[in-house]
C-alpha cells in the first residue's frame, strides 16, 4: 500500500495519469458525442429529425434517440477496408491522420480544468512557455493536412493540402497576434498566470477581469482565427464538395478516416476550451472566493463544472456558427485574414499597449 | 431586341465589412429554430415512414381484399368479370359450386399476382357484387421471395378494418362496411 501511494506521489506518475484521465474521461467522450450533435443539432437547425435509425434488434430496437449512432459509426470504420491508392506514398499516408490527430489532443496538456487542491493541479503541466507551446503545437498540425495531401498521390488531395496550409500556416500569424493584447494585459504567456489574473477584479470585487472583457476584440479576433484553424465551416475551403470532395482526406477510409474525423472534433474541444481560458476566466468562478468556508473540493468540482459547460457552450456556439454561415470562398478567407484581421490585430496590440501605458 | 438588365445594388460598407452583424442576425434565426425544435421537435414536418404513414384518401387504391357476407363466405360468386377486365392479367380464378344452390358459383381458386397489378382499380369497378375491394391501407408489401406477392384467396379474405392512417386528413373516414360501401370507383356512398 505504502508503494502504491508513493508510485502514485511520483510527478511523472501523476502527469501520465492526468493524460489518461483527461483524454479518455473528458476529451474523447466529448468529441465522440460531438459528432453525433453535429448531426443531431444541424437538424434541428434546419427542422429535420436528423439521423434516429441505428437500433439494437435484440433490445425491442432500441433506438435511444439516436444515440446509438456514434456505436454503429464506430464500429464501422472499424470494420471497413483500409484502402491505400496506388502510389501512394505508404509512410506518409500510414502516419498523416494521426499528426493530426496528435497535434489536436496536445492542446490540452497545458489547460487548468479546475482550481488546485493543495499539491494537486488538474493540469497536466504548466509549463513556462504557456500558449507559445500552443501556437507550436497548431502548427505541427499542419503537417497531418500537408503529409495527407502528398501523399495520397491524388490531384483533389494535394489541392486540399495545398489550401489546408496556406489558410493554417496564414490564420496562425492572427492567433499569435490576437493573443498578444491578452498576453500584455496579465503580464504573461504561461497559462496559470493569465487564469489567476483573470480572478481579479475592478472597482472592489464588482466586475471580474475576465479576458473578453478586458480584450473583446481579441476575443473576436482569436474565435475567428481559431475557426479558421480548425478548418471548419465558414473557413472550410480545404474540403468543398463541388470543387475538390473531401480534399486532403479524400482518400483515407476505415480507421484512419476517424482518425482525421475525430481529430477535428477534439480541435473543436480544443478551439472551446482556449477560449474558456484564456477569455472566460478559465476555471476560476466570478465571486466564489466570497464564500469563504467553501471546503477546497467543493470549490474545485464547482470549477471542473463550471468549466465544463462553459467548454460544452462554446462547442454549441462553434457548430450553430458552422450551421449559420456560408462558406468563404479560399480567396476570400486569405483577404479577410491578411487584410481585415490582421490591421485590426495590430490595430488592437496598439491600443491596448497605449491603454496599458496610460492606466500605469 | 435590347436586353432587360436589372442591376442589383450591391451593399458595401462599414457594416458589411465587417461580417459580424449579418453573422448575428443568421445566428438569431438558426437558434431560434434550434431551441424550438429542442424543446419538442415542433418545425419538423418529417414523417417517419414505416412507423407512421402518410393519410390516404378512401378511394386511394391500396392492396385487394376480398370481402365476405354475413355468414363468412365470400362474396364473390366467381363471375369471371375482374379476370376478364385486368389489363395485367394478373387474376387467376377456378370456379367451384357453391353448396347454397342459389349463390351457384364460389372461387375454388382466386390469386391475385401483386407483383403484376397496375392498382387500376377496374376489378373493383367490375365487380358486380362488391367482392373484391381495395380500401386496405396498405401501401407497400415487401417480401424477399417472388412467391409471396401470389396471394391466393384465404389471403386476401379479409374483414373491413377502417384505415388507421387519419392523422393529417379531416376527410370522414367510414365506421363500418356498410358505411363504406362504393360506388362504381370506390367512393363511400355516404
Amino acid at each position: 500500500m505504502d508503494v502504491l501511494i508513493g508510485i502514485l506521489l511520483i510527478p511523472t506518475v501523476q502527469a501520465v495519469l492526468k493524460i489518461f484521465v483527461i483524454i479518455f474521461a473528458l476529451v474523447m467522450p466529448l468529441a465522440t458525442v460531438l459528432t453525433l450533435m453535429e448531426r443531431k443539432w444541424s437538424a434541428m437547425i434546419q427542422d429535420r429529425v436528423g439521423p434516429n435509425r441505428a437500433n439494437i434488434p435484440f433490445l425491442n430496437n432500441f433506438r435511444g434517440r439516436g444515440a446509438l449512432h456514434i456505436a454503429a459509426d464506430g464500429l464501422k470504420s472499424f470494420f471497413k477496408e483500409d484502402f491505400i491508392p496506388e502510389g501512394a506514398d505508404r509512410f506518409l499516408f500510414t502516419i498523416a491522420p494521426y499528426f493530426g490527430f496528435a497535434a489536436a489532443m496536445a492542446t490540452f496538456a497545458i489547460i487548468p480544468f479546475a482550481g488546485p487542491i493543495g499539491d494537486f493541479t488538474f493540469q497536466i503541466t504548466d509549463v513556462k512557455p504557456g500558449l507559445l507551446y500552443i501556437f507550436a503545437i497548431t502548427s505541427l498540425g499542419v503537417y497531418g493536412t500537408v503529409l495527407a495531401g502528398a501523399g495520397s498521390n491524388s490531384k483533389f488531395a494535394l489541392l486540399g493540402g495545398t489550401r489546408a496550409s496556406a489558410q493554417m500556416l496564414s490564420y496562425e500569424v492572427f492567433i499569435g497576434l490576437s493573443l498578444l493584447g491578452v498576453f500584455m494585459v496579465y503580464e504573461s504567456t504561461q497559462i496559470s498566470v493569465i487564469v489567476n489574473g483573470q480572478n481579479t477584479y475592478w472597482f472592489g470585487n464588482l466586475i471580474p477581469k475576465w479576458g473578453v472583457l478586458t480584450q473583446p476584440i481579441a476575443f473576436f479576433l482569436f474565435f475567428t482565427a481559431m475557426i479558421a484553424e480548425t478548418k471548419r465551416a465558414p473557413f472550410d475551403a480545404p474540403e468543398g464538395e463541388s470543387e475538390i470532395v473531401a480534399g486532403y482526406f479524400l482518400e483515407y477510409s476505415g480507421m484512419r478516416f476517424a482518425a482525421f474525423m475525430l481529430a477535428e472534433y477534439i480541435a473543436l474541444v480544443g478551439v472551446s476550451v482556449l477560449v474558456v481560458t484564456l477569455f472566460f476566466g478559465g476555471y476560476h468562478i466570478p465571486w466564489l472566493h466570497l464564500w469563504e468556508s467553501a471546503p477546497q473540493w467543493l470549490v474545485s468540482l464547482l470549477q471542473f463544472m463550471k468549466f465544463t459547460i462553459f467548454t460544452f457552450f462554446f462547442c454549441w456556439l462553434q457548430l450553430q456558427i458552422r450551421w449559420t454561415v456560408p462558406k468563404f470562398r479560399f480567396d476570400q478567407t486569405m483577404a479577410l485574414g491578411w487584410k481585415k484581421l490582421l490591421p485590426v490585430a495590430l490595430g488592437n496590440v496598439v491600443v491596448t499597449a497605449f491603454i496599458i501605458l496610460i492606466a500605469n | 431586341m435590347e436586353l432587360k438588365v436589372k442591376t442589383v445594388k450591391r451593399v458595401d460598407g462599414f457594416q458589411e465589412a465587417l461580417y459580424l452583424p449579418a453573422i448575428f442576425n443568421g445566428l438569431k434565426l438558426t437558434v431560434q429554430h434550434f431551441f424550438r425544435n429542442l424543446l419538442g421537435a415542433k418545425d419538423v414536418v418529417t414523417i417517419q415512414y414505416p412507423e407512421e404513414q402518410r393519410p390516404v384518401s378512401p378511394r386511394w387504391r391500396g392492396r385487394h381484399r376480398l370481402t365476405r357476407r354475413e355468414d363468412g363466405f365470400l362474396k364473390c360468386v366467381a363471375c369471371y368479370m375482374c379476370e376478364t377486365i385486368c389489363p395485367a392479367q394478373c387474376i387467376h380464378i377456378d370456379a367451384g359450386d357453391h353448396p347454397d344452390f342459389s349463390i351457384e358459383k364460389y372461387p375454388v381458386v382466386f390469386d391475385i399476382d401483386e407483383l403484376r397489378c397496375v392498382f387500376c382499380g377496374l376489378c373493383v369497378e367490375a365487380c358486380p357484387k362488391q367482392a373484391i375491394r381495395m380500401d386496405t391501407g396498405v401501401i407497400a408489401m415487401a417480401y424477399s421471395s417472388r412467391k409471396r406477392f401470389d396471394y391466393t384467396r384465404d389471403l386476401l379474405k379479409d374483414t373491413y378494418t377502417p384505415n388507421q392512417r387519419t392523422k393529417y386528413t379531416n376527410i370522414p373516414l367510414p365506421k363500418t362496411e356498410d358505411e363504406a360501401l362504393p360506388n362504381s370507383r370506390g367512393i363511400p356512398s355516404s
